[in-house]
Formats: structure tokens, C-alpha cells, sequence
């Protein structure tokens, strides 16, 4: 039934021999192909079935052992009930979580340095490489002359998660958290601002600093 | 035309369809296949005419998952368009990536870090596990047999755990690009890879006990869905489809990308060109996946993971904040991109459904002109009248199931 390139694989697909497939065939209710074009010639590297020889396969007695006996089936259950004094993979969701790793991209963040000063700069670095353009800045100078964002929005029903933007961002403002458990009743509370972004970053200050000294050596 | 004289969907009638017309009593019934219908994988539409349970013309309706990808992508840079082709084919994420970043890299005229390469035909044989996992055993549920399926999931779940570690997303991984992977491995990692593959064998084998000399399972693939060599090439179809038909065709191995020439493994040939002939297949690959990922894992070189050349690839983010030229280019590569020279190529890699390639021109901006996705989905599918005709309605349910069909790529 199947050959592995270079080399056959007929010891090991014997059971499975071609007077098997007829036997089934015979048993299989479905009506055989109608429109067809019969073959004319293959190109010699196309592989045909080898032609049955009349003593090939198993004897009667033993196909008919096996279908009575239902030997397959039985190994079958026996895997399935191997499965069940197994230790299960699965875990209580809300309770137990899966772990994940310090690149793990969530929930998008604005961060802030020690000093409560908020990182981002509007260089806008994120909002051009934002490939679903869900990014949107607004810049003007502060009073003190700092440059600053006034608008940071992010259409989160838009965006892909792609981590482009935390990894274009020069001063490590924008980030994604670890956080995924953030689904909402309604559209608008995904349109985030720079004040939900900014709460975020102060929520998820400890776990997003670790997650980027965890991965320093690789960024 | 009047209803009463269609026949099928080349309007060529066989004797067997004159007989059926003389003796017509009734008209074929029409069913709708979808679009919601849970063993269509998805959003297939299928009409189907049935002649009681016998289906004489299928008629596929695609395009309900059409996002206009391939337009998309002309208005993005290079590295913006590579998330894109992570939601192509979305149960084998990272082999669409990869044919991207090569196109992309051919038309650069670059040369990606032997490491890079190892990391991408790591990843590229994962994502062949976790495709077959899908595929095989989704048709497994499909015809009957649920258990397989959730030991599947339980494995998938374990790969996506490494797409997760190396890239930070467990689908939309983002990871290969343009020039190399974009992170080093984390450490340890291919240790619990190395882990995983030395168990993996063992969870082949119970499904193969489950299903491969299952009577259930041999009565409802053995002699479904025959094509012959001849066929499947006039259709175009490609990679387990064909392979199942008995044409020994696998462009890893007869136009080596990545490091395939330096990698041992067989090419699983079918010779009925059944849906049982393709699950052998699937299922023989795996282990051929297993010997890949294990000599990747020896075999894993030391060095850089992507191009040092920061007109293509970011500086790492230590130069980048201390190095004024590396915040210059890493500036550029972000806003402008990087600019291709003029040209075109079609790159075609042997992707877990068949030939994924992209036709990628380029007129030597930092945005493709036309990016054209050549899906092995979508030649399936077109072909899936072809198949089906003459089957009986849950015949159609193994076919869609063999011929592994994810929306994603085939509506791109």
C-alpha cells in the first residue's frame, strides 16, 4: 500500500495487502468511480500497484478469524483504555493556568520609567510599522518642553499581535503584556486609550519587567 | 440550458448519465454543504446534487473567508505583509512564513546564517506535526473516531507551547523573517523539543493502533477519493494528495531550500491513491518530521540567527540604544522599510498541504507590487467535483477530511 522513497516498505505493511483492499472494497457500499478517463500509459516513474498474484495475502481462514474476532478492534480499545488510567493534561482554566514564556504577546501596555515620567516619546515608530494601522499618536510639546503623546490610541478589535510595535519601539513604552484575560461586553471598551494603556502599564509593571529581563540576552 | 439536461460541471454526459436521464423521474436534489456545517472545516460552501445519496456534481462556493490578503499586501513593507501570511494557512503557520521570507530573500540576493536556516526546517517539520496532527485526525472525527483527535489536541497543545516560547504568540507566530528568525532560541528549549519528539513516536503508534487496520476506518477511506497519477496532475495537486497517487514529487526534496540536502529523510509514496493510501502517507510522515526535528536538534550550528546586515535585518536592541548609526537604521528599517531590487520570483516550498509558493514582484520599492499566493488548498478544492463525483454523501465528508482543507489559505 505504501512505499517509502528508496526503499520498499513491504514487511511492514503486509497485513495490509492488496486482497485486503479488495475484501473491503467488496464490503464498501460506496458506487465505484463512473467518469474516469481510463489511464492509456504512464511514464515510467509513476508508481502502479504490482499485479496480485493468486497466492499472495492471507488464507480464508485467517481472514475470516480475524473479522470475526474483531482482533483490531479490541487492540484499538485497549489503547483507549490505556488513556484512561492516564494522568490528565487537561487543567481547571480559570484556576489552574498553562505557563508561558517572557515573549508571550498579550494585552498591549504604555509604560512608565521609575520616576512615574511616562515613557513614550510619539516618535510614532509603532504607528508606522503597525501593518493593521491600529496604532493612532498624537504629539505636541508639553509645557515643559518635553516632547509627549496627547492621544495613544489602539483599536484592539484591529489589531494582529504581532509584536511589531514592542519590537520597534526604542524606549520600551509600548509593550504586550502577559495578560490575555481582557474580554469585554461591548466593541468600544477594546478602543483603548492612552490612559487605559497607561493603567495597564502601572497594573502589569512587575510581570512586564521581568518578562524583558528574562529576554534581554536574545532582544 | 433547462435544469432536466445538467449533467455535471463540464456539461459532458457519460452513458451512465443518459440512462439516468431516460429514467428520471425526479430531479437531483440540491444540497447545501455549509457554510456552517461542522465537518466542512471551516467555511466551505458546497453544493451538492445528489442523486438519493450519491453525489453526481459538487460545486464548491469559496470566498466567505476572503480578506484580500495578497491586495493587502502590496500596501505593506516586506516585514509589515510577513504577519499576513501567518493567518494564511493557520494550522501550519510557520511554513508560510518561511516560503515568504525565501521569495523575499531570493530577491534580495542574500544569504541567510546556517543557524537561521536549522531553526527554520526546525520549525518548518513542527509545524508539519501540527498540521498532520489537524489534518489526519480532524478526518479521523470527521468519519467517526473522536478519541484520536483529542490526544492530537494534547500534543498540539505541547508544539504550540514551543511556537509560544521561541516567538511569544502560539499561532500568529511572526517568527520567521525576512534575513532569519527574528529571536535566538530561548536555552532550553530544545531540550523539552528533544523531550517531546522521544514521546511523540509512541503517540503515533496508539493512533496508528486506533485507526490503521480499524475496519471502520479502512471501510470508510480504502477506495474513496481514488485519483490517478494522471488526474492529479492535471488538476495540480500537490504534496500528500499527490504523493498518494503515487507520483514521487517533494520539493525538499527535488529543489532543496533551507538545509534540506543535508538532512536524511524519505519521501512516503502511495501507490492506490486512496484516502487510506493519504493518512499512510500523513501518518508515515510524521515519523519522517521526527527524523528531521531529531537531526536538527544533533545537528543545530552555533552563530547568528538572521542576517548582520542592519539594511535588512534591526540591530539588536543593546547596539540599538547606545550605537547613534544602528537607532538610524533601526529607524529606517521601521517607518521606510527596506527596498528590494526590481524583480520577480516564484519560490515554492513543500509545505504540510503541498506546494505553498508566493510570485512576488518587486519594483525595487519597500512594498511588493503584486504578491501573488499560490495555496495547495485551493487546487484541492478545485478539484474536489472531480473527486467526489460518483461518491456517496459521506464519502464527500473523508474527501473534504483528506484533502486537508483550511480556509484560511484557500480565501486568503
Amino acid at each position: 500500500m505504501l512505499r517509502l522513497f528508496g526503499r520498499p516498505m513491504r514487511a511492514a505493511s503486509a497485513p495490509l495487502s492488496s486482497s485486503t483492499t479488495s475484501s473491503i472494497r467488496m464490503l464498501s457500499f460506496s458506487s465505484p468511480r463512473t467518469a474516469k478517463p481510463a489511464p492509456t500509459a504512464y511514464p515510467p516513474e509513476y508508481r502502479l500497484k504490482p499485479a496480485e498474484k493468486w497466492n499472495e495475502g492471507e488464507s480464508a481462514l485467517d481472514r475470516a478469524g480475524r473479522f470475526f474476532l474483531m482482533a483490531e478492534l479490541f487492540r484499538g480499545m485497549y489503547v483507549v483504555l490505556e488513556q484512561y488510567y492516564r494522568a490528565p493534561y487537561t487543567i481547571y482554566y480559570p484556576f489552574e493556568k498553562g505557563p508561558i514564556s517572557p515573549r508571550f504577546r498579550g494585552e498591549h501596555a504604555l509604560r512608565r520609567y521609575p520616576s512615574g515620567e511616562e515613557r513614550c516619546i510619539a516618535c510614532k515608530l509603532c504607528e508606522a510599522i503597525c501593518p493593521a494601522l491600529a496604532i493612532t499618536i498624537e504629539a505636541e510639546e508639553r509645557v515643559d518642553g518635553s516632547r509627549r503623546t496627547t492621544r495613544y490610541d489602539i483599536d484592539m478589535t484591529k489589531c494582529i499581535y504581532c509584536g511589531l510595535c514592542q519590537e520597534s519601539c526604542p524606549v520600551d513604552a509600548i509593550v504586550e503584556t502577559p495578560n490575555v484575560e481582557y474580554s469585554t461586553e461591548t466593541r468600544e471598551e477594546l478602543l483603548y486609550n492612552k490612559e487605559k494603556l497607561l493603567a495597564n502599564g502601572d497594573k502589569w509593571e512587575q510581570e512586564i519587567q521581568f518578562g524583558l529581563d528574562a529576554d534581554s540576552h536574545y532582544r | 440550458m433547462a435544469p432536466e439536461l445538467l449533467t455535471n460541471s463540464f456539461n459532458k454526459q457519460t452513458q451512465r448519465d443518459l440512462i439516468q436521464q431516460k429514467n428520471r423521474k425526479i430531479r437531483a436534489f440540491t444540497v447545501n454543504f455549509g457554510p456552517q456545517h461542522p465537518a466542512a472545516h471551516g467555511v466551505l460552501r458546497l453544493i451538492l446534487e445528489l442523486h438519493g445519496e450519491e453525489i453526481i456534481r459538487s460545486d464548491p462556493h469559496v470566498g466567505l473567508l476572503h480578506r484580500g490578503t495578497e491586495k493587502l499586501i502590496e500596501y505593506k513593507t516586506y516585514l509589515q505583509a510577513l504577519p499576513y501570511f501567518d493567518r494564511l494557512d493557520y494550522v501550519s503557520m510557520m511554513s508560510n512564513e518561511q516560503v515568504f521570507a525565501l521569495a523575499t530573500e531570493k530577491l534580495l540576493n542574500i544569504d541567510i546564517p546556517v543557524r537561521a536556516k536549522y531553526i527554520r526546517v526546525l520549525f518548518a517539520e513542527i509545524s508539519r506535526v501540527l498540521n498532520h496532527l489537524m489534518s489526519v485526525l480532524s478526518h479521523a472525527m470527521d468519519v467517526g473516531a473522536l478519541t484520536p483527535f483529542l490526544w492530537g489536541m494534547e500534543e498540539r497543545e505541547k508544539l504550540m507551547e514551543f511556537y509560544e516560547r521561541v516567538s511569544g504568540a502560539r499561532l500568529h507566530a511572526a517568527y520567521v523573517r525576512p534575513g532569519g528568525v527574528s529571536q535566538d532560541l530561548p536555552a532550553g528549549l530544545l531540550d523539552d523539543i528533544y523531550m517531546w519528539a522521544t514521546q511523540f513516536g509512541d503517540r503515533i503508534d496508539e493512533v496508528e493502533e486506533l485507526l490503521t487496520d480499524n475496519r471502520i476506518w479502512k471501510l470508510r477511506t480504502v477506495g474513496v477519493g481514488v485519483m490517478t497519477a494522471e488526474e492529479v496532475l492535471n488538476y495540480s495537486f500537490s504534496g500528500v494528495m499527490m504523493r498518494g497517487s503515487g507520483v514521487l514529487f517533494d520539493l525538499r526534496k527535488n529543489q532543496p531550500y533551507e538545509v534540506y540536502d543535508k538532512i536524511d529523510f524519505d519521501v512516503p509514496v502511495g501507490i492506490n491513491g486512496d484516502c487510506y493510501d493519504r493518512y499512510l502517507i500523513r501518518m508515515a510522515e510524521f515519523r519522517q518530521s521526527l527524523r528531521i526535528i531529531f537531526q536538527c536538534l544533533n545537528d543545530m550550528p552555533a552563530g547568528p540567527v538572521k542576517v548582520e546586515d542592519f539594511k535588512i535585518s534591526p540591530p539588536p536592541r543593546s547596539m540599538m540604544k547606545e550605537d547613534m548609526e544602528s537607532l538610524i537604521h533601526h529607524f529606517l528599517l521601521f517607518t521606510k522599510g527596506y527596498s528590494v531590487p526590481a524583480g520577480e520570483t516564484y519560490t515554492a516550498i513543500e509545505a504540510p498541504k503541498g506546494e505553498m509558493g508566493v510570485f512576488v514582484v518587486s519594483d525595487g520599492t519597500e512594498r511588493p507590487y503584486r504578491c501573488k499566493i499560490r495555496a495547495p488548498g485551493f487546487a484541492h478544492l478545485g478539484g474536489f467535483d472531480q473527486v467526489a463525483r460518483g461518491h456517496f454523501l459521506p464519502d464527500a465528508v473523508a474527501i473534504i477530511g483528506t484533502m486537508d482543507l483550511v480556509f484560511g489559505e484557500v480565501d486568503r
